[in-house]
């Protein structure tokens, strides 16, 4: 009997809704490889984590739990990664790809030898083996993509594959694991850059501004309109480069690529580069006021008009709405 | 400080991409090749360091011939020498493969104090190369760096995650790969471009650097390439903005049902 293996990413001893999308698209593999699920969890205080990971589909929970492990540090969780994966000999590693999971997979991915493939959208099981697709050059593409041995070692995109159901009470065997900790690298200090804001790449909707709404201070019209929406809110290149707003906010082929359920374009004319970073999107909404922009031939729904006018009427709008859905 | 950068060759990120008849790969002709832009950030840090520490810059592009103008571009900003990896082995392999030759053309050059690369390479954007290369080379890693300061044998670097930013410290020597944000990287000047031109390349093949084709062999493939299917077509909405705003909110409840 094979085995799908996750890594379970913890961030101050809460389990990521990323880790446990892997985990769930492990649980629904499992069935046509006729695998078992096993888990890894790192982390100072994470042993409790392995009953909510049971309950979403892991038939073991391999736990590193030490006080040197709070912190993330490279060098330490890929030692315990690979340490798991040399125990548990999976034929099949699925890793979030988050901040931890990009740093993270390569490094144990050269330990184990293993072929990765990033940043996954899909994943099927054909003759026996998984096959992934991926997008290339941010979404202008996709490609499907193969391995030559095992590990099968992918990373998975986060807010592509949906979350199981999970099941109260299901139980997980808790294998406990050790591994030497140090590392030449360490976090010294974490600063929120975000305080209370929604994560781009997490969202299930983004309202987002670029070029049309002219200058920094009418940012401020797409800010009110996602608090409405209770949205991330996401710019484009030209409004970045321009320093209206932080490069955190770029959507598209440099910046972020996001595959919300909803994402609202005000004011962003559709460089391709930018539609590269959004149109995997499930819905998409363009409001412009050139009917040639390139956005409306990616949008579901189109407004021809002026940011100015209709942002703040939608605004309104939505805040109705949402007040009187409760 | 002697630092060594890594440079990729992409394709310029306006590009419109056409698949290859056999799908497994994109056709090259009309393609506008450009040093990838997070390895822009990577080359000006480099330049920075070396300006303000002394020492030099290395760089060393893995690819067809096509990857001297890239390396060109990173002498004309400045950077001191270059290293081209050309070997039809090297086109075959995958991210493991790439990052086994870099690192044998890294420890060729040792010593060195940094290793510097893009945070990930436009196109292909597998965001492997930084910590598969730290773990050849058995060196410490921070990979999406938006600001570096070097301090006696080591760097307090900062790390780009999810909503926040970590403060990280590492010892030297480390990779370090970059993100948007780190620099603003600089234009080459004429007289740069001219210095470019007496600037040597070295050629090095998979026998120089002792890799065995097993080394190389590739452990995942594509198989298969499409276009994104095609979006929907589109349902304009009229009206004044006032009840553009109240349709489309109706429309995203009862017909989407995404709100």
């Amino acid at each position: 009997m094979g085995l799908i293996l996750t890594f379970a990413e913890q961030r101050d001893g809460k389990l990521r809704r990323a880790s446990l999308e892997a985990v769930s698209e492990a649980r629904r593999l499992s069935g046509s490889l006729g695998a078992k699920v096993a888990s890894v969890v790192v982390g100072s205080g994470v042993e409790r984590l392995a009953a909510e990971l049971g309950s979403y589909g892991a038939d073991a929970v391999h736990v590193y739990d030490d006080a040197a492990l709070g912190a993330y540090a490279t060098e330490a969780y890929a030692r315990a990664l690979a340490n798991a994966i040399a125990a548990a000999r999976p034929s099949v590693v699925l890793v979030p790809f988050t901040a931890m999971g990009k740093d993270l997979a390569p490094r144990v991915a050269a330990k184990a030898g293993a072929g990765l493939v990033s940043d996954c959208v899909a994943l099927a099981v054909k003759d026996g083996k998984l096959e992934a697709l991926r997008p290339v050059y941010a979404g202008k593409a996709y490609a499907a993509v193969r391995w030559a041995g095992e590990p099968q070692m992918a990373t998975l995109r986060p807010n592509v594959f949906s979350l199981g159901q999970p099941e109260a009470g299901r139980k997980a065997e808790v294998v406990k694991g050790s591994v030497d900790t140090r590392a030449r690298a360490r976090v010294t200090a974490t600063h929120a850059t975000a305080e209370g804001k929604l994560e781009l790449t997490e969202a299930q909707i983004i309202v987002s501004g670029g070029r049309g709404l002219k200058g920094p201070e009418h940012f401020h019209l797409v800010q009110e309109l996602g608090e409405a929406f209770g949205a991330a809110v996401g710019a484009s290149r030209a409004v970045v480069d321009a320093g209206w707003v932080d490069h955190q906010m770029q959507v598209g082929q440099t910046g972020k690529t996001v595959s919300p359920t909803l994402y609202i374009a005000c004011g962003i004319s559709g460089a391709i580069q930018h539609l590269a970073g959004m149109s995997s999107s499930k819905y998409i909404v363009a409001i412009n006021k050139d009917g040639d922009a390139p956005i409306f031939k990616v949008a579901n729904y189109g407004i021809l008009g002026d940011v100015f006018e209709v942002v703040p009427k939608l605004t309104a709008a939505a805040k109705a709405y949402f007040a009187a859905k409760g | 400080m002697k630092t060594i950068v890594c440079v990729k060759q992409v394709p310029d990120t306006e590009t419109r991409i056409r698949i290859l008849p056999e799908g497994t790969g994109i056709v090259e002709t009309d393609v506008n090749w450009i040093v990838s832009p997070y390895d822009e950030f990577a080359i000006e840090e480099a330049l920075r360091i070396r300006e303000a520490k002394g020492g030099e810059v290395v760089l060393i592009s893995l690819g067809p011939d096509r990857v001297q103008s890239a390396l060109r571009n990173g002498l004309a900003m400045g950077a001191d020498s270059a290293v081209h990896l050309k070997d039809p082995a090297f086109e075959a392999t995958d991210a493991l493969g790439t990052a086994r030759a870099l690192a044998a053309a890294i420890q060729g050059l040792a010593p060195f104090d940094l290793v510097l690369t893009g945070q990930q390479g436009v196109g292909t954007d597998n965001c492997q190369v930084p910590g598969l290369l730290a773990e050849l080379l058995d060196l410490p890693q921070v990979t999406m760096a938006v600001k570096v300061e070097l301090q006696d044998g080591k760097a307090a670097v900062t790390r780009e995650i999810e909503g926040a930013h970590e403060s990280w410290e590492t010892s030297l020597p480390a990779v370090i790969s970059a993100q948007k944000g780190l620099n603003e990287p600089r234009y080459a000047s004429l007289k740069g471009i001219m210095a470019a031109k007496k600037k040597t390349i070295e050629v090095r093949d998979a026998a120089a650097l002792s890799l065995s084709p097993e080394a190389l062999a590739p452990k995942v493939r594509v198989t298969a390439m499409e276009l994104p299917a095609p979006r929907p077509s589109i349902r304009m909405i009229e009206g004044d903005p006032d009840s553009q705003a109240k349709e489309l909110l109706r429309l995203l409840h009862e017909e989407a049902k995404v709100i």
